[in-house]
């Protein structure tokens, strides 16, 4: 815990002479050796070290990758098939990189998620969760910029969504544009400036993850209890090696499903539209980010109004920014002083229905936005026409054969008739995307704030070893 | 248990964002009956077929299908149609060279005075492409651009194993049969063609435009070629490809009858190979790793039990 | 764990439990090396890098006392076109002399025919030193034996590509061609 006695000894007369003049081994064994770590924590928790490894191996295989591409529009894409197929295991190791981008996600937001759940960011961890959303943006830059690298057709088209969402912002938004693409629309310099940028960012992902790990052992680790550590000797293990091998062990299953991708399904978290090269003439017709970044598209295409002198489009960027932007603020947002959920009946209602609709978001963000979920009657027949004498009148069918024969009639007399379907009501994408949209924000912005001041907290215990002791004896589990 | 379920929806609904991208207008391609023999953690290219396949290529769709991602010499690879171990080196296997120097390809390299000059193919030389240009293959096919097959099966489906090769199966034999296809003289005094539909909802007459050809699994919108309930379009779309394949139209080398579906199986195959011709490495080192990491995980599981016994959690 | 507990079911429960760790970390470490593998593999030559790897070369061309320098695979290979004086030179050296002695005629590949064409010398255009590119007829200097000279150590090759004088160890490599008419030759790597 914070300013808590280093343990180390060195013992030959090399690592004393190094102690004295870098104590770096003194620095690792006093925050991932003896580190006091809180002795309830959960498989939730391995998530932390998950993340670790899945950074360093998209780093790791992306340098390698690094070595075999060629980011030029005209040979990015059949050198990205080369590697797959002459390069010694370069199928592997590509698969590798875009399984894990996947993978990396995937521990991410259940990483976000347990914060979420357990009060983590609350004081004194603000910093620790700002740091974790400033990698969370990281990621989400890298991903999109590696994305565009293998130059196929989502590759081209999505990176000029979303660029062109630069373009709503007022006054400065095309000379943002036309910076960032380095030209009137993507090209060669673009596939260049993303790829060097692509390099880049993991490298300041591994930086703020240092800083992430530095903010974590100043006031050490959160638990499920949310009750902070009173008794080291009581409360706490050291992390080696209770929590090397309990990471250890979560990594490894964590490994086992990421290599089931890999080698039996690699290519189903993709898109198959990204396996035709980039066609600047042709926009695939369905076209979705990857599904990480779901939730956030379908956040963008729920708001189709303006609200006063702000256009929808511009709105819909604000909003979906707005939607990791109050990540940052949330420390401050949550009034409740019981940090775990455990202990928050109501709050922890609203959490799972947070979560289900972050879920349910990305299933928006994957349909097409017009198409019903729940229909309510059938679509009719409209045939619209213009009498003879220039009268314009309408008139709905239900059946096919009545509207032919009254369009057939209206063409028989002179006039203009035309056939349409008037669409039923029915309740669509866009409705849930929009309602799903509004219990986001008012989770973060009403629910927590008000909340944390109305609920009364339950059962919470008085300390970490009391709530070991409590579970254990009442209900004789040994592991949670 | 509580992880798990949580895990399990989380899995769920994972499967349904990917999924999700299916709406489109085209019929599913189921896999052929019986299913791939390559599908699934063991499954395995039935290497005949692949051969097979790449007859099929080379006499039918080569005239018009380039696959500039290939070269000859992947067909005797490690996993390829014609790997021959006695020739580790796929540029000796004579099957290989035969098959590159039967094609003739402008030489990439000047000859002494400047010019380029065709000569047989060799080995590590790229599959031959039909037209030097795109221009020039849209100007042969009337104005369609016969894709790229390299990576065609994986640029198709959802990326599930056999999607890209069932979507090349049932598309090659999924052209409505001929005597389906019924000519009426059109508006303009001109002979158009038209399919009668009497399914359980869509009824009408789909009118083929000319060069066109319908066909079910092609993803597209026949809407406006539509004579009947706009709510009910059949399936499908146009593309300019005619139909290619009818019975016999290759003569097989081992002697399998030349069916349309036999072909339209085989040429799928092939393509299959052809799209991850790695994919047979890759499937038999996933077994090995997935036995590793599970004991592995058992391995680390009763460390944990043994290191945590005597803690309280 | 306390010293002075010494029955036997808790020992026989440490020897376990060291069994069961130790077993942990070897199969952790060994699949770690396993997995070292692929990434040192990928840097090896790939498909394309290694079927790209021959080369036809017109010899009619060559004048005589000139050579052609071609790169396959990116690396030099010189052909060229003795003249009677030359030949006559590399073939009246004593071998014994020399500090890396072969005949000119071990030098050189049969014409489909069974013959020798001793006009035409196919040598690599590495420099058995350090891999420069020595200088030849086109470059003005022959060096003292009227061959190759490598500008950056000073090996002297005589006609036949022989190492003559300087820290060159072996002599100009042979590589592996034939010919596949009288006047095309195919150099492989």
């Amino acid at each position: 815990m914070s300013g808590h006695e280093s343990t180390y000894k060195p013992a030959s007369g090399f690592t004393k002479w190094l102690d004295s003049r870098l104590p770096i081994i003194r620095l690792a064994h006093d925050s991932f050796v003896d580190f006091p770590t809180p002795k309830n924590l959960n498989y939730w928790y391995t998530f932390g070290g998950i993340l670790a490894v899945c950074l360093v191996i998209q780093i790791v295989t992306g340098v390698v990758l690094a070595m075999h591409y060629t980011a030029t529009v005209d040979q990015a894409f059949a050198s990205v098939e080369r590697i797959m197929r002459d390069v010694p295991f370069g199928w592997l190791l590509r698969y590798i990189h875009a399984v894990g981008a996947s993978m990396f996600f995937l521990a991410v937001y259940i990483h976000m998620f347990r914060g979420l759940y357990y009060g983590s960011y609350k004081a004194p961890r603000e910093i620790l969760w700002i740091l974790g959303c400033v990698i969370f943006l990281l990621m989400m830059a890298t991903a999109f910029l590696g994305y565009m690298l293998p130059w196929g057709q989502m590759s081209l088209h999505g990176a000029n969504v979303i660029i062109s969402l630069f373009g709503a912002i007022p006054l400065v938004g095309e000379a943002i544009q036309s910076w960032l693409l380095g030209g009137p629309s993507i090209g060669n310099q673009t596939l260049q400036r993303f790829f060097s940028l692509h390099y880049l960012l993991p490298f300041m992902i591994a930086g703020v993850v240092i800083l992430h790990i530095w903010a974590l052992h100043v006031p050490g680790n959160n638990n499920p209890t949310g009750v902070e550590v009173q008794d080291v000797e009581k409360d706490t293990v050291p992390f080696h090696p209770y929590y090397t091998v309990k990471d250890g062990f979560a990594i490894v299953v964590f490994l086992i499903i990421f290599a089931a991708f890999v080698f039996y399904l690699p290519n189903v978290l993709g898109h198959a539209d990204n396996y035709i090269e980039a066609n600047p003439l042709v926009t695939p017709a369905h076209i979705v980010p990857e599904w990480y970044l779901l939730p956030f598209y379908a956040i963008l295409r729920a708001i189709t109004f303006d609200i006063g002198p702000i256009e929808a489009k511009l709105l819909g960027v604000i909003f979906m920014f707005a939607a990791i932007a109050v990540l940052f603020v949330l420390p401050w947002l949550d009034t409740a002083k019981t940090k775990s959920m455990r202990y928050r009946p109501v709050a922890k209602q609203f959490f799972f229905g947070f979560v289900a609709s972050c879920l349910l978001l990305g299933w928006c963000g994957a349909m097409n936005p017009d198409d019903p979920i729940i229909p309510m009657g059938e679509d009719k027949l409209l045939v619209e026409f213009t009498n003879a004498d220039g009268n314009i009148g309408s008139r709905p069918f239900d059946g096919y054969e009545e509207a032919a024969a009254f369009r057939a009639e209206k063409q028989a007399e002179g006039g203009v008739a035309s056939m349409s379907i008037q669409k039923a009501p029915a309740f669509r994408f866009i409705h849930l995307a929009q309602i799903l949209t509004a219990y986001y924000f008012a989770y973060f912005l009403v629910i927590l704030p008000i909340l944390g001041l109305r609920e009364k907290p339950k059962g919470e215990p008085d300390s970490i070893h009391k709530a070991v002791l409590g579970q254990s004896s009442a209900q004789a589990v040994p592991a949670e | 248990m509580k992880l798990l379920r949580t895990l399990f929806a989380g899995f769920s609904a994972l499967a349904i964002a990917t999924t999700a991208h299916a709406a489109g207008g085209s019929k599913h391609a189921d896999a052929p009956e019986g299913g791939w023999p390559f599908a699934g953690p063991v499954g395995k290219l039935e290497m005949d077929s692949v051969q097979r396949g790449y007859q099929v290529y080379r006499e039918v769709c080569a005239a018009c299908h380039g696959m500039k991602l290939l070269s000859y010499r992947n067909l005797g690879e490690k996993g390829g149609p014609f790997y021959d171990y006695e020739y580790p080196n796929a540029n000796d296997n004579p099957l290989v060279k035969e098959f590159a120097a039967m094609d003739e390809i402008l030489d990439p390299v000047p000859n002494d005075s400047g010019d380029y000059d065709y000569r047989p193919a060799r080995p590590s030389d790229p599959f031959r492409s039909p037209y030097p240009n795109e221009q020039a293959a849209r100007a042969a096919n009337g104005g369609a651009y016969p894709p790229d097959l390299s990576v065609i099966t994986k640029a198709r489906g959802h990326g599930a194993d056999g999607e890209g090769a069932s979507y090349v199966y049932r598309l090659i034999k999924g052209y409505p049969d001929p005597e389906t296809i019924l000519t009426r003289e059109g508006e303009d005094g001109l002979n158009e063609n038209y399919i009668k539909f009497d399914d359980d909802k869509t009824h009408g007459e789909l009118v083929q435009p000319l060069g066109q050809y319908y066909n079910p699994y092609m993803p597209g919108d026949v809407t406006a070629q539509w004579d009947g309930d706009p709510r009910h379009v059949p399936y499908g779309g146009f593309l300019a490809m005619a139909p290619q394949l009818t019975d016999g139209r290759v003569e097989y080398m081992d002697g399998t009858e030349a069916t349309v579906d036999q072909m339209a199986y085989d040429i799928a195959q092939f393509l299959q190979w052809a799209g991850d011709p790695k994919q047979s490495q890759r499937k038999s080192l996933g077994l090995p790793v997935m036995i590793y990491l599970v004991l592995l995980s058992l391995l680390l599981w009763f460390s944990y039990q043994r290191i945590w016994r005597k803690v309280g959690h | 764990m306390s010293e002075s507990n010494t029955t036997n079911p808790e020992e026989i429960d440490e020897e376990r439990r060291d069994f069961i760790h130790i077993a942990t970390v070897a199969a952790t470490v060994g699949g770690a090396g396993l997995v070292a593998y692929p990434f040192i593999d990928q840097m090896n030559a790939a498909g394309d890098t290694k079927a790209a790897s021959s080369l036809e070369v017109d010899i009619s061309q060559i004048p005589v006392g000139g050579e052609i320098r071609v790169l396959i695979g990116g690396k030099p290979f010189f052909l060229r076109h003795r003249t009677p004086a030359e030949v006559a030179a590399a073939e009246s050296t004593p071998v014994s002399s020399l500090p890396d002695p072969q005949t000119d005629a071990d030098r050189l590949m049969p014409l489909p025919d069974g013959n020798l064409n001793p006009a035409i010398i196919v040598t690599s255009g590495s420099c058995t030193h350090l891999g420069c590119v020595p200088v030849g007829p086109g470059g003005g200097n022959l060096g003292d034996y009227g061959g190759w000279y490598c500008p950056c150590h000073g090996s002297h090759y005589d006609t036949s590509g022989r190492i003559r004088k300087g820290p060159a160890p072996t002599n100009l490599e042979i590589p592996d061609y034939e010919y596949v008419t009288a006047s095309v030759v195919k150099i492989s790597l």
